[in-house]
């Protein structure tokens, strides 16, 4: 029972000697081998850690198990989000959206607007169309958003639904109330690729659809354009504009949620922050665009390099060296020499690396996440000599992306100690880390159950991370954002040597207050 | 605040409203807006339009029928394997997520909190899924050899493109003899997550009741019970469980926390069903009662006064030595719910509380917030039917807004005009109202607190809500610039 003076919650509650008994009596009812046999659990829990369960593992081909990606609309949601006073719009059932929202709300603990259009069994029938017409006029009614960002789930694709004539048919339709709304669109099919290409499916979408054609560009040859990806590090989209800002106030970035995610308390409004949508409708005229995930942005370089005719660039400003090619190409963009206070932020990275070096170095680490998120992380554990074992991209593209990363992995001295693993899933990672074992892991929060499984701690850096807060908030971009790295990372490693170390009379010889 | 003065400023909400609708919305949401008192020969209660199809393009709150039967039905019987069939997305999105506690070694014997999913490309769409689910199945039976059991939980496209999942489970069963159900929980079926919990009950009807082989052997008493919709959300059900062993019962099986196959099948051995959340498992109890001849019994363990009144009628279907051990289970923790009440009520008295969560929770928390002094002045269901509304009704103690399929604009509007000291509801609600400085608690997931259920749970629920309430956070909301000068 409760202790009136120590009231504890299920965490402790449960480890209670009656609720032990509870439990243990159960099992009596329960009939699944954990507790008719213990000895056979442990047997096939053993077995699941050798080389004849990671041979079969990996050799799956039907069943994903812990996937390390999501589906296409989420990152068209994102891509809305990034712009000023706009509504996300999914065409679809409402439950791909309750998820969505839920989704981004658990990860920076703060709200995320989107509607649906609530497409049900009718629809199904008959298409979306009916839903589509009373959808925007409502959503317009209600949230009176500049701009509507309308994407589609796997039901709207599976049946076809074409949304450049339900919008068309939808604005006819509405008595003038949508007239003043810009509506851009992108199908999204949640059976192709992932939240990555979602998001570049979006973004390309937006940019065509708003922006004029060609023969009226206008070139503002100071301007440059630049658009962030996939980026769930608000703290990044932050110091990626500080750096711009030093070099030019004409670089602009293109799909900037760093507000959306971030609002102060004392009130609640629906929008914050984002591209001006009037900057949105001139991208076409910038000199260049800058894309900081190669991966994130495909189709998105195909219309701005080849129907835009405008320099597209792609830069991964993670880690030292992604840094400095950033940095280097703002300087080539605009003829400006690298600034002072650059120079002073890059020589504090390094002065930082070489304090903290040796912990980091010679470390086997397993790291899972997004393509462009991998090829920088991997680039910075290189530059810190520590050994990326096992690089695992569930959402790896089938063109140029391991090449990518082999040309970073040859940088090392330990090279051949590096595996990469492209579309393999968190389930075939857990095989590794068991025949093939690391000293720590980095990714999202789906890496707590390897935690657990293989006790190999675990730095959380990725998406989504659910369990611990804020850190969302900084920045893993730019030098500043690498002194961020390096801290999370060094200091993890510390934890551990702690963790190890404190056994009174027996391992805190090396619990040192110095390190 | 007066009784009246509350009815008007309620009824004045409604209007204000629904003046920002298009016509036809407008026309809509008015038959899901009301006020209810405990007077009132036939308030809201009676008459709001529910379980009808969301307004489009307004941000609802509800879920898809596969996050009906997935995540809520299916998806906690630990020791089966429940597949996301179709796109990546949906497995993902619906992890982890509802804190259904369980016992087990996972990714051997128990598979709750893992993500199995088919992970549709355009192939399988335009092709087919069959072949790859089948094969599926071969490598789950392979590689999880430990697990009692599959079941396909179907996505959107499922349906759409017309693959027959039920052949495969089928076939699939009788080459193994490995249990097998493929369950059409397509999000796009029904209007909410309502659909797939009757959809889930149906194959657990079709598949599992007909499974005798764990019931065979099975030796009953005349005090055996089987708990009945309650989900394990930070260890609900085993905070319930306690209470019922205490009586003097035996809890036989627990659907679906922490449960597992053989708790299902041998439910039909029970000699009463315990129900605690109606909407998502009536079905099933009903047609136990049908099938088998087990009544089934509605209980609420939220809050002391709820708790024992739950206590005595479920004591009052047995025999006298339970009702009297009973009464010693309530003698006993009555003390300690008595000092807890006295502990926090000074606190929490008058406080009033709007609520917007699905399931049984609009109604069944009322009185543990009751209990504690506190006033409920609105609630509604995500996903409720008529029936709900109905027995929300015997809960009122005031004037209260009834909100059915609230979407977001309704929410933060009502909460505006009606200032309520605390707002209890979703994830997707928490983060608007605590920007307004407002407390907030989810009640979906006990804001990763809990137990709520039971009295040892009250303790928790008391505590809780005081930490939300009375936390010196919400001071901070308005800078100390701006804050009026006292007695200027």
């Amino acid at each position: 029972m409760q202790d009136i003076d120590n009231i504890v919650n299920g965490q402790k509650l449960f480890l209670k000697p009656e609720y032990q008994e509870v439990l243990k009596n159960k099992k009596e009812f329960e009939g699944n081998a954990g507790s008719v046999n213990p000895e056979k659990v442990s047997e096939i829990q053993k077995w699941t850690e050798s080389w004849e369960y990671r041979e079969k593992n990996l050799a799956r081909e039907a069943i994903t198990v812990n996937p390390a990606k999501a589906c296409q609309p989420l990152g068209a949601v994102m891509v809305g989000l990034g712009f000023e006073n706009t509504m996300p719009y999914v065409h679809g059932s409402h439950g791909c959206v309750a998820y969505f929202r839920t989704y981004f709300t658990r990860h920076f603990k703060e709200p995320t607007p989107c509607v649906s259009d609530s497409m049900s069994e009718s629809a199904a029938v008959f298409g979306g169309l009916a839903n589509m017409k009373d959808g925007l006029r409502n959503c317009n009614a209600l949230y009176k958003p500049d701009m509507i960002a309308v994407s589609t789930t796997c039901m709207a694709e599976v049946i076809g639904d074409d949304l450049n004539a339900f919008i068309t048919g939808a604005r006819e339709n509405a008595e003038g109330e949508l007239d003043n709304i810009e509506i851009p669109y992108a199908h999204t099919p949640s059976f192709v690729g992932s939240h990555i290409t979602g998001y570049d499916n979006m973004m390309k979408s937006t940019l065509e659809q708003l922006n004029p054609t060609r023969a009226e560009r206008v070139v503002d040859e100071e301007r440059i354009n630049i658009i962030p990806g996939f980026e769930p590090y608000l703290g990044s989209l932050k110091e990626i504009k500080n750096i711009s800002k030093m070099f030019s106030d004409k670089i602009v970035m293109i799909g900037d949620h760093e507000e959306q995610w971030d609002t102060g308390a004392g009130e609640y409004k629906l929008y914050a922050g984002g591209t001006k949508i009037e900057d949105a409708k001139t991208a076409i005229n910038a000199n260049a665009t800058i894309s900081l995930q190669k991966y994130s942005s495909i189709a998105t370089a195909k219309t701005i390099k080849n129907k835009w005719k405008q320099t597209f660039e792609t830069c991964n400003p993670i880690g030292l060296s992604g840094t400095d090619a950033f940095v280097m190409k703002l300087s080539e963009l605009t003829g400006k020499e690298v600034p002072e206070e650059l120079k002073n932020q890059r020589a504090k990275l390094v002065d930082a690396m070489q304090d903290s070096y040796p912990y980091m170095h010679g470390k086997k680490i397993a790291i899972w996440g997004d393509p462009d998120f991998l090829l920088g992380l991997v680039s910075f554990l290189v530059e810190m000599g520590s050994i990326p074992t096992h690089i695992v991209c569930h959402n790896a593209p089938r063109k140029g992306w391991q090449a990518d990363m082999e040309a970073i992995l040859a940088k090392s001295n330990r090279a051949d100690e590096c595996n990469i693993w492209p579309n393999k899933d968190l389930w075939a990672l857990r095989s590794l880390l068991f025949t093939e074992p690391v000293d720590f892991m980095i990714g999202n929060v789906y890496g707590k159950e390897l935690y657990r499984d293989t006790k190999i701690p675990l730095i959380r850096i990725g998406f989504p991370i659910f369990d611990r807060h804020h850190l969302h908030r900084y920045s893993m971009s730019g030098y500043e954002g690498g002194i961020n790295l390096l801290t999370w990372i060094t200091n993890g490693i510390l934890d551990q040597l702690d963790e190890e170390t404190k056994d009174i009379a027996e391992t805190d010889y090396f619990f040192d207050s110095v390190r | 605040m007066g009784p009246e003065t509350l009815e008007s400023l309620q009824t004045e909400a409604i209007e204000e409203i629904l003046e920002a609708y298009p016509a036809k919305a407008k026309k809509n949401r008015a038959k899901h807006l009301g006020v209810d008192t405990p007077e009132g020969v036939k308030g809201s209660c009676d008459t709001t339009r529910s379980n009808k199809q969301t307004v489009p393009g307004v941000m609802s709150q509800r879920g898809c029928a596969y996050a009906g039967s997935k995540g809520v039905v299916w998806g906690p019987i630990k020791d089966m394997i429940h597949i996301s069939h179709g796109p990546i997305g949906c497995g993902q999105y619906s992890r982890g997520g509802r804190r259904n506690y369980y016992i087990g070694t996972t990714g051997v014997d128990t598979f709750v909190t893992m993500n199995f999913s088919t992970d549709f490309n355009e192939k399988d769409i335009v092709f087919g899924g069959d072949k790859k689910l089948k094969k599926a199945l071969e490598e789950i039976d392979d590689l999880f050899p430990l697990n009692n059991g599959v079941s396909i939980q179907s996505e959107c496209p499922i349906g759409l493109i017309g693959d027959d999942i039920q052949a495969v489970a089928k076939m699939h069963k009788k080459e193994t003899g490995h249990q097998t159900v493929a369950v059409s929980c397509e999000g796009f079926r029904g209007v909410s997550q309502s659909l797939g919990h009757h959809i889930a009950n149906d194959m657990i009807r079709d598949h599992v009741m007909p499974d005798t082989s764990h019931r065979k052997d099975f030796e009953s008493t005349p005090y055996d019970v089987a708990i009945i919709g309650d989900y394990n959300i930070g260890g609900d059900a085993w905070s319930t469980r306690i209470l019922l062993e205490e009586m003097g019962l035996r809890v036989i099986a627990q659907w679906s926390g922490d449960a597992t196959y053989k708790e299902l099948a041998i439910a039909p051995k029970a000699k009463l069903n315990l129900l605690h959340c109606y909407r998502s498992m009536n079905y099933i109890s009903r047609h136990m009662e049908q099938e088998f001849g087990i009544p089934w019994l509605e209980y609420n363990f939220f809050g002391p006064s709820k708790t024992t009144e739950s206590l005595r009628k479920i004591a009052s279907c047995f025999d006298e030595k339970i009702q009297e051990q009973t009464e010693k289970v309530i003698a006993k923790y009555t003390a300690m719910t008595d000092a807890v009440i006295a502990k926090y009520k000074p606190m929490l008295e008058g406080k009033k509380v709007m609520l917007y969560v699905g399931g049984l929770r609009p109604r069944h928390v009322i009185g543990a917030y009751e209990d504690l002094g506190m006033e409920v002045i609105g609630t509604g269901y995500e996903f409720g039917h008529g029936d709900d509304y109905k027995r929300t009704k015997e809960d009122l103690k005031r004037s209260t807004l009834i909100y059915d399929d609230a979407n977001e604009y309704e929410l933060e509007e009502f909460v505006k005009k009606l200032r309520p000291d605390l707002v209890a509801a979703g994830v997707k609600e928490k983060y608007v109202f605590q920007k307004m400085g407002l407390p907030f608690r989810q009640m979906h997931s006990w804001d990763y607190s809990g137990p709520y259920h039971g009295y040892d749970a009250f303790a928790i629920f008391a505590k809780d809500m005081d930490l939300a309430m009375n936390s010196p956070v919400w001071d901070h909301t308005t800078a100390p610039w701006e804050k009026e000068e006292i007695g200027a």
